[in-house]
């Protein structure tokens, strides 16, 4: 599947030239953002923090606070366990959130932090503290964003979780989605007629409305009442190809712990992985789909019979987060895309076996960098690039649209809007692909036809 | 510990770095701590401090070495233009992992190293220190030393770990690396009336407007620091007669260090604001008193500007006059130059506060601001915004952090930061100013923000 010149490539380069990958941390905070009354707690020194913030802030144009235990040298020589208490203090007094997320850094924990014990430490020493308190360790140097997250997902299950009497709920696990995708998955939900608890669920704490007053904490996220209940469901939907490949997750966690049985599916991008999603809800619920989206189904089977010339036998480069790429991947070839070069700074390795199946025509790699990318697509003789905005530079370099989606987009408005998932999310993308392609064309068309 | 979660509280810590000016206020405002743990501090780390600092440099090598994210987060984050080569635009990491942490980073940055300059053949390499680098103690300095020798271009590490100290520090350490490259190169044809531009960074092109300003008054610019800079540009900078300083918090130690190494005087300026602007090119006339002619192309230079400008301000002035505006920027310099902007548009400052402000500077801001105006060090979002609705605030002027906050209480917002992408710098730069808030504070979006729809609320559904 690699060729030899492209595992040449790959084998350039120690450095890393312009990553295409965050660090663990932020995709924890984004979980802890999708918990009611949540705040994110950071342990360690506050460049990270108000990095990650900043970064965030860029996508989803809400405030998000993150706090800081904020080490010094002394901390760094000494460990943060009287800043991890004063912090702790510091913002129940200031936020009295309900969940308070605590994260490490990778300085944290080089030190060798051993958090758990900590806080196990500052709640023996605060038996009155009202707030439950849930840790996660996110050293950057062990994983990416997409490690962070999930292991702040799955801290959850484990730290708030207990097992229950079998509920008809179910658990939705659904992964780094965009609050839009978040909300549709609710609708959805609702529209089956089936109480899905989301985690986390970000829609509102994410794409919020404006305040007369201020608050401290967002209004929105999975209440915790809800996350204690997960343990009960009957049954947990995991979404994402890459996550089943991880050793633990939240949903092999409540299925280990809680008996909760598991459905491991991937992300729900386009037609055919939407159906498998839809079908699993049914199998589980016997509810019916709901007529509203078998038909927004069906419009969607009739826009890609009248918009396929446009794509089909285009080539496209896809990067990002390897459960998104994954999924865009796929979603791409359903409508006759050819994704051939399928790329991730993730390094899990699941990625290349999982996308096998694409065949010779594409290249897929993990653990890369865009200018390593760059180098791989010059030769791929590709037609358009789907991706973040950091692909802005490449998609430049290459003459090439590029088609912005996943997380971050920092060169375009709505970014928290974009929605991805479901039979409508196919139809939004399959819309912005088209019509990417036929701009492009007409735009370095000399007659320039005002018909398509 | 059951706070009610409607109230909004300054933690007991951080009560004495806040204060509001009144009539006979004494108390001084305390400042330059160490942010309080657990406080969602809007401040930065010392890498940030150096990496700003440093980073306009377009044709030198900058590599971040640690774990990727403290590179990832200043990839191309800065608006710093350059009018050549632009490997300063890209984001170049050791991006450690485990097995680096546990055995030491030094073979990693040399590999890397080696492969960067072999490719991109810069003037010379930065490498910035991150905080774990700090902890599993590589010698940086060693590898640098030895790529330096292997390769023929400077190699300089750059001091930058996170966690030891503030932006401050990070500033110091970038001065240093700085200092290193200057007094290297020839300065034979430095003209008597040449200066050094010092803590300019030309976002948005604004050192661009200020060299032009200086040479069309008939000064040499021998090298900015570090806006569109050039390691030979700096290499040569020694040579100049003066320094001229923005940005007191970032380039002073540098500047004094040219003052002592090779007796360059330097003033300290700003070019916000009309007033501050003049000031500044007037103080460098001033410095030649052997060269008359300076000092009358700079008064036709500021005529001319300040005539064209004052009109084109005026329809702005008047819609603008008597709101309210706070400010929260990084160095307390800023905020001196833009409260006598905001006056000049007849507008009242209520709240004036910086990440990282000394004690002369909020020794200043108080004489310069109006009884009731409130005075904060490192504030966080849950005082800014307690102070935005107390006092009915119509514009904020921040970063990007600020920035959501005031549009969740419907409040103008004035980008200054390092990202911004109009110049605010020089006669220009006010009048984009004074476009840029007035854009924002008359927008008629405003009236439906929750703070002000009851006046509205008439034709709700
Ligand atoms: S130290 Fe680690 S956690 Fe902090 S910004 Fe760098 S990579 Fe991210
Ligand atoms: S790891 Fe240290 S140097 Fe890097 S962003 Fe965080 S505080 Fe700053």
């Amino acid at each position: 599947m690699t060729t030899p010149a492209a595992a040449e490539i790959l084998d350039r380069w120690t450095v890393t030239r312009n990553a295409c990958k965050l660090c663990t941390p932020l995709g924890a905070c984004l979980a802890f953002k999708g918990i009611e009354h949540c705040l994110a707690f950071l342990h360690g020194s506050q460049g990270c923090s108000t990095y990650i913030r900043r970064y965030m802030i860029s996508h989803f144009k809400e405030p998000i606070d993150i706090a800081c235990s904020n080490f010094s040298e002394h901390t760094a020589v000494f460990g943060g366990g009287v800043e991890l208490h004063t912090g702790l203090d510091n913002i129940v007094r200031q936020y009295a959130p309900t969940v308070i997320g605590i994260m490490t850094t990778c300085l944290s924990e080089t030190i060798g932090e051993d958090v758990g014990s900590l806080v196990k430490t500052y709640r023996e020493a605060r038996p009155e503290l009202a707030a439950a308190l849930v840790h996660v360790s996110t050293p950057s140097y062990r994983g990416t964003h997409a490690e962070g997250f999930h292991d702040a997902v799955l801290a959850m299950a484990e730290q708030l979780t207990e097992p229950g009497s079998r509920g008809h709920h179910l658990n939705l696990l659904a992964g780094m989605l965009s609050p839009a995708d978040l909300r549709y998955l609710k609708e959805l939900f609702a529209d089956f007629g089936v109480e899905a608890i989301l985690l986390p669920d970000y829609s509102d704490t994410l794409d919020g409305v404006p305040w007369d007053r201020y608050e401290a904490i967002p209004p929105g996220g999975t209440p915790l009442a809800a996350i204690r209940r997960m343990g009960s469901a009957q049954a947990s939907l995991e979404l994402g190809h890459i996550l089943a490949g991880r050793e633990r997750t939240a949903g092999k966690s409540l299925r280990d712990r809680c008996d909760v049985p598991l459905r491991s599916l991937g992300l729900p991008i386009g037609i055919a992985e939407t159906d498998r999603f839809c079908r699993a809800i049914q199998e589980i619920t016997g509810a019916a789909l709901p007529a509203r989206h078998e038909a927004e189904r069906q419009r969607l089977i009739d826009a890609y019979a009248d918009g396929h010339k446009y794509v089909s036998g285009k080539r496209a480069v896809v990067f990002g987060e390897e459960d998104f790429v994954c999924a865009m991947a796929l979603f791409l070839r359903e409508i006759g895309i050819i994704p051939v070069l399928v790329a991730s700074g993730g390094r899990t390795g699941l990625l290349e076996a999982k996308l096998a199946e694409l065949g010779g025509d594409s290249t897929v790699a993990g653990d890369v960098d865009f200018l390593t990318m760059a180098d791989l697509a010059k030769s791929a003789n590709a037609d358009l690039v789907v991706g973040n905005s950091k692909g802005y530079k490449l998609s430049k370099e290459l003459g090439l649209p590029l088609v912005r989606v996943g997380f971050p987009v920092h060169d375009r408005f709505g970014a928290a809007r974009l929605l991805h998932v479901g039979y409508r999310g196919a139809q939004q993308l399959f819309d912005r692909i088209v019509n990417t392609i036929i701009a492009h064309a007409q735009e370095s068309d000399e007659i320039g036809y005002t018909y398509i | 510990m059951s706070a009610d979660k409607k109230t909004i509280s300054i933690l007991e810590e951080r009560r004495a770095q806040v204060l509001e000016v009144g009539e006979g206020t004494t108390g001084t405002l305390a400042c330059e701590r160490h942010s309080v743990a657990g406080a969602v501090s809007q401040r930065a780390c010392v890498f940030c401090g150096s990496r700003v600092v440093l980073y306009p440099i377009a044709d030198a090598l900058h590599i971040v070495h640690g774990p990727v994210g403290c590179a990832v987060y200043t990839w191309d984050i800065r608006g710093s233009l350059s009018s050549g080569p632009e490997l300063h635009r890209n984001s170049f990491s050791t991006d450690l992992r485990e097995m680096d942490v546990i055995y030491g980073g030094e073979k990693k940055l040399r590999t890397c190293l080696l492969e960067l300059i072999n490719h991109y053949h810069p003037k010379a390499a930065f490498v910035y220190a991150t905080c774990i680098v700090g902890i599993i103690g590589d010698d940086i300095d060693g590898v640098c030393r030895k790529v330096a020798a292997e390769t023929g271009i400077p190699v300089l590490p750059v001091h930058s770990e996170g966690f030891k100290g503030t932006k401050k520090d990070g500033y110091r350490a970038a001065c240093d690396a700085l200092s290193r490259i200057i007094g290297t190169g020839d300065t034979s044809d430095v003209s008597p009336h040449s200066i050094n531009i010092l803590g300019e960074f030309n976002l948005a092109g604004e050192a661009w407007i200020i060299r032009e300003y200086y040479e069309r008054m008939g000064i040499q610019v021998v090298s900015t620091m570090t806006g569109d800079g050039r390691i030979d540009e700096i290499s040569r900078a020694h040579g100049a007669k003066l320094n001229v300083v923005q940005c007191s918090g970032s380039m002073t130690s540098l500047a004094k260090r040219l003052k002592e190494d090779y007796g360059i005087p330097f003033i300290r300026v700003s070019y916000f604001g009309i007033e501050d602007m003049a000031k500044a090119l007037y103080d460098v006339a001033d410095f030649f008193p052997d060269a008359p002619e300076i000092m009358d192309r700079a008064r036709t230079l500021v005529t001319e500007e300040v005539s064209a400008l004052l009109p084109a301000l005026e329809p702005m002035r008047r819609d603008l006059a008597g709101k309210k505006a706070a400010i929260y920027v990084g160095g307390a310099f800023k905020a001196f130059s833009l409260i006598k902007a905001l006056r000049l548009l007849d507008m009242k400052v209520v709240l004036a506060g910086s990440q990282t402000g000394g004690p002369e500077d909020y020794e200043q801001l108080r004489e310069m601001c109006d009884p009731g105006t409130v005075l904060v060090d490192d504030a966080n979002p849950v005082e800014l915004s307690k102070f935005i609705v107390e006092k009915g605030v119509d514009l904020f002027i921040g970063g990007v952090k600020e920035r959501p906050m005031a549009y969740k209480l419907g409040v103008a917002f004035c980008d200054h930061n390092h990202e911004r992408k109009i110049a605010l710098a020089g006669f220009v730069g006010m009048l984009n100013f004074a476009r840029e808030v007035h854009l924002s504070v008359t927008s008629p979006v405003w009236r439906f923000a929750p703070r002000f729809a009851a006046a509205e609320s008439g034709d709700r559904p």
